[in-house]
């Protein structure tokens, strides 16, 4: 991309070769009106409000390309009269219900009412009864809504799941009088929002992953939360900037706060709200707000006795669901009094890491999820990319749809949300334990066989054979025919059968025999027929590549092997490798703290079991502050150190007072902020100078981005054959949560509670008889359990999967670490 | 433009300001000890008490028996606060959007909302906390509904604060209502005489 330059309004704005006229605009400070609109869609051309001058010639600036020395004026006579007529049409049977609305002056139609001026009224149509319609979470009012279509465009470019479309409207055509009286783009858009209304393409009921960002996206009050409706004002929250607790996208959100009511003056979270031009939310964050312990007091004997606990403890036992401080306070103590620290996800993440960087020379992975918005050919491997992290599906689903991209996705369970992205991906389900296979074919279709370590060029070589198939082709073929015609003779009046030879050109489909290359690799990972034809398709112009790797892959009995595997796919392939860290900060967890890998004889548990817990769920025998309750910060899957806020108070103790207690001195958890280690590639500064935004620019300006740092290699860069024979077959099992869910934290909060038992997709319960609701026995080598029976509709095939989220079900003990296990399921 | 009215300040020998006659304020101590005497014996005393004496025998008296009788007040005069009911239905006219909560200067208005069964947005409790209202009236200039209005009742004596603040205190009773007792407000906020003539139509399409 080339730097130019251009001016709007006679400023002078340097931007980039292709970038839109609006977005220049935005990132420079120079106002132009957008409804319609979204940075990292596609532009809708809905509201034509966007109208400027470019050149002398009238463009809509969200949809035309600045060029090089390019004169933009945003306002002329001719686009005032437009604006203003568009504006007038939007408010056109508008409902004046402003003052119960829940946009409560938030409200982008009332802005450019105001901004443009409208005093007076010069069109009109008959109105039509348009009920508003509950989606569950989502609450729609087709009497506010003005069509701009941004819930659609953000539901495909954005989410994947597409599942809002527009239906017919019904009711008048606008009187053809106004065709000739109106402004002609003012006409155009009142057409096209005359003739239809939003609708989710499931009919009356929506189809999808619950993310929400329709709501937050729509400009008016049209699409609301239905938990919110009616609760409060918006200008009555304080918003408190903060991370997303559940994963570990960390997105950037904002707590909304006011008191209960006039009784109650503590503080609640009434709703979460995110920057939707630059980072979408999934449902967890935007639902699973209000996850707080309340009602804790200070109980000094219960502090004691965690004194006490830890005195006699020589185990820490905790989750990633806590911040760097936190960990950061928890190595401290271990290096003080020598206690273990167990936290296995963040073990196998973080030796999964230390194999990858014994090939890569680097500490961290190369990528984030901006270059996966940014590239045109996304891999995900090894992970329930939906649910693991639904940022990273956002950002695949994004780069397919925006840049024309294609993708694979590698993992043995059918994803119909993966499906529904686009018809340029193609989902590999392969068996259980073949991801090492999906490794090797990711080396053998893109590696540079050349530069690769010979014996993995060779070993992929063994894979290769030729064979020679039969493929059909089209050939145009010339053939005579002699076609008799029936010709009436002029002279005698009768028709005459008269013979004429005819030459024509046909299509013909002939069989041919050619040698062609066979990849064993692709029939071992159940390749869909004709795939090499379909890579080739994708592949064309095709410039930036993204893999993402999963949790399946680190807690993998290869797990070393799989590292060095991707080590050597981001080293020979043009890929850059993004790994998902399993939780919220995992990856925190994995750089700040030495874990260990057996436990003591006494074990503190904090957020899990122990002999003494500490829990932020309540349930525990001393209360801590859940993560919407402190200050800190969180590791992201983009490497970014992220701050987050309190936004509800906490009446009890919390690590740092334990710590304190038992002899580190620290007045505050944030102080450790600036003690994070360095040599892991924190920085030492202070929690206070952390910013937390996104400029006009979209530039995310949050925490700061982990140095990655060099590793010495002994260029080893052997890797072990994958056993073909070790591939799970079916009965198996798989470790992973719903749709909404992450953690007991998103269980609890008020609308995403639920419990859980064994997912099962459709196709499954029909072939074994079984009915949702069913009570099941869960029988796997290393334990069992009885569940309910959970219908799924977002998972296909025939793997059901056992959720994490539900403290009720003990699911890990039904595995030895890999998310995969085989099973025997039967009914009681 | 004629500034002959400005310029005439009707500033002449007779109706000009002048000082009052002062005497000058006694130094001495012996001055001061005169003009004691002067005043303890001159009975200036009785000339005020047969005012009052006549006044009385006239038995023409003006005073307001304040606590059994009250002067009418002004009608846009801004005491405690109202919340009216609609006409015809018996409604609240509130329709809960917290403008007179933002307005407020004092920010001493504070309200509950949730959605009802009818999907109406519903002010399930409403406070004034009058321990910090001014009575700016901006409340009921904002209000859109005419909602909340200042009434007449200007004594504030309770004996707890909260007596005049919460929703049921301030709300038209339905009795009262129906007995045609709720007055309307006139001040700021209401609407204007004529208002009619000033508004442009929209037009409609039936």
């Amino acid at each position: 991309m080339n730097e130019i330059t251009i001016t709007i309004d006679g400023k002078t704005i340097q931007t980039q070769e292709g970038e839109y006229i609006l977005n220049a605009a935005r990132a420079n400070g120079v106002f132009i009106p957008a409804i319609c609109y979204l940075t990292r869609c596609s532009p809708t051309l809905a509201c034509r409000i966007c109208l400027v001058e470019a050149d002398g010639k009238q463009v809509y600036a969200c949809n035309a390309k600045a060029k090089e020395g390019m004169s933009v004026v945003t306002s002329t006579p001719t686009i005032a009269d437009e604006k203003r007529a568009i504006m007038e049409v939007y408010d056109v049977n508008h409902p004046l219900e402003c003052g119960v609305c829940d946009q409560s002056g938030e409200c982008e139609l009332q802005n450019y009412t105001l901004e443009v001026g409208i005093d007076k009224q010069t069109y009109s149509i008959a109105d039509t009864h348009k009920p508003a319609q509950d989606w569950g979470l989502i609450h729609y009012d087709p009497a506010l809504c003005i069509m701009c279509e941004r819930c659609i465009t953000v539901c495909k470019d954005m989410i994947g799941d597409s599942a809002l479309s527009t239906v017919a409207r019904g009711g008048d055509s606008i009187e053809a009088a106004f065709k000739e009286s109106m402004p002609k783009d003012a006409y155009a858009m009142w057409n096209k929002l005359n003739k239809s209304l939003i609708s989710p393409n499931g009919g009356d009921t929506l189809d999808c992953t619950n993310c929400g960002e329709c709501t937050a996206v729509c400009p008016v009050g049209a699409l609301v939360s239905s938990d919110y409706q009616y609760t409060s004002n918006a200008w009555e929250h304080q918003q408190i900037p903060a991370t997303c607790a559940h994963c570990s996208a960390g997105c950037q959100l904002s707590y909304d706060i006011k008191h209960v009511s006039i009784a109650d003056p503590e503080d609640k979270i009434y709703r979460v709200k995110n920057e939707w031009n630059y980072v979408s939310l999934c449902g967890s964050g935007r639902y699973g707000y209000d996850f707080q312990n309340a009602n804790v007091t200070k109980d000094p004997i219960k502090f004691d006795a965690a004194i006490a606990a830890f005195k006699k403890a020589d185990t820490i036992s905790f989750t990633s669901t806590i911040t760097n401080e936190e960990a950061m306070i928890l190595q401290c103590l271990k290096e003080k009094f020598g206690y273990r620290l167990i936290n296995e996800e963040a073990r196998v993440f973080k030796s999964f890491l230390g194999s990858y960087s014994a090939i890569s020379g680097q500490s961290l992975y190369s990528g984030n999820l901006k270059e996966v918005h940014e590239s045109d050919f996304v891999v995900s491997i090894g992970s329930a990319l939906k649910t693991d992290n639904p940022n990273a599906r956002f950002a695949m689903n994004n780069a397919i749809s925006m840049n024309k991209g294609a993708g694979l996705y590698f993992h043995p369970i059918n994803d119909p949300v993966i499906n529904d992205m686009s018809k340029n991906v193609t989902q590999f389900n392969h068996a259980a334990m073949m991801e090492e296979t999906a490794l090797y074919l990711m080396l053998d279709l893109f590696g540079d066989k050349g530069a690769m370590p010979s014996a993995v060029a060779e070993y992929l070589a063994t894979f290769h054979t030729t064979k020679t198939a039969t493929v059909e082709e089209t050939v145009d073929e010339k053939v005579t025919e002699t076609v008799v015609k029936k010709v009436l003779n002029e002279e005698s009046g009768v028709e005459e059968e008269v013979s004429e030879e005819v030459t024509k050109t046909v299509k013909k489909k002939v069989s041919k025999e050619v040698e062609v290359d066979d990849n064993r690799l692709l029939a071992l990972l159940n390749a869909p027929a004709g795939f090499t034809d379909t890579l080739t398709k994708y592949l064309a112009k095709k410039e930036k590549f993204a893999l993402m790797v999963g949790p399946d892959l680190y807690s993998h009995p290869n797990a070393r092997n799989c590292a060095r595997l991707v080590a050597l796919i981001e080293k020979y392939t043009p890929f850059n490798v993004t790994m998902i860290p399993n939780l919220s900060n995992t990856l925190g967890s994995a750089l700040i703290c030495d874990l260990d890998e057996s436990i003591g004889s006494h074990t503190i548990g904090y957020n899990t079991a122990g002999n003494f817990t500490l829990s932020a769920l309540g349930n525990g025998d001393l209360d801590m502050p859940a993560l919407n309750q402190q200050e800190g910060t969180l590791t992201s899957i983009d490497k970014r150190v992220n701050p987050t806020n309190v936004a509800v108070g906490f009446g009890g103790y919390n690590l740092n007072d334990i710590a304190n207690a038992l002899g580190l001195k620290e007045t505050l958890t944030i102080n450790y902020t600036k003690h994070l280690p360095v040599n892991a590639g924190f920085r030492a500064v202070e929690f206070d100078t952390l910013p937390n935004h996104y400029t006009n620019a979209g530039e995310e300006v949050r925490g700061y981005v982990l140095e990655s740092q060099p590793i010495a290699v002994n260029g080893d860069e052997s890797v072990q054959p994958f056993n073909e024979n070790s591939a799970m077959g079916s009965g198996i099992v798989y470790l992973a949560n719903p749709v909404l869910q992450f953690t007991p934290f998103t269980a609890k909060s008020h609308q995403l509670q639920e419990s859980g038992g064994l997912y099962a997709s459709s196709a499954y319960l029909s072939a074994n008889g079984m009915n949702e609701g069913d009570s099941v026995r869960v029988k796997t080598a290393y334990g069992e359990i009885v569940v309910k029976l959970i219908a799924d509709g977002k998972i296909d095939g025939e793997i059901p999967y056992l959720p994490t989220f539900d403290t009720q079900i003990n699911s890990g003990a039904l595995f030895n670490g890999y998310r995969f296990a085989t099973v025997s399921i039967q009914k009681v | 433009m004629n500034t002959e009215p400005f310029n005439d300040r009707n500033v002449n020998e007779l109706s000009a300001y002048y000082y009052v006659d002062i005497e000058n304020y006694p130094v001495t101590a012996w001055d001061k000890f005169k003009q004691v005497v002067k005043r303890s014996l001159k009975g200036e005393l009785f000339v005020g008490l047969w005012v009052v004496l006549r006044e009385m025998i006239k038995f023409d008296i003006h005073t307001v028996q304040y606590p059994k009788e009250k002067l009418p007040i002004g009608p846009r005069y801004r005491a405690v606060h109202k919340l009216l009911r609609l006409w015809e239905s018996g409604f609240e006219r509130c329709i809960g959007c917290g403008l007179c909560e933002k307005i407020c200067i004092s920010d001493c208005i504070r309200m509950d909302t949730r959605i009802d069964e009818n999907s109406r947005k519903e002010v399930t409790e409403y406070s004034i906390n009058l321990g910090r209202c001014i009575f700016c009236g901006y409340c009921a200039e904002v209000c859109p509904e005419l909602a909340i209005v200042h009434g007449g009742r200007y004594e504030n004596a309770s004996e707890q604060r909260a007596h005049f603040v919460i929703k049921d205190d301030m709300l038209t009773p339905l009795d009262f209502l129906t007995a045609g007792q709720q007055e309307e407000y006139p001040g700021f906020g209401a609407i204007t005489p004529h208002e009619d003539e000033r508004v442009t139509k929209t037009p409609l399409a039936y």
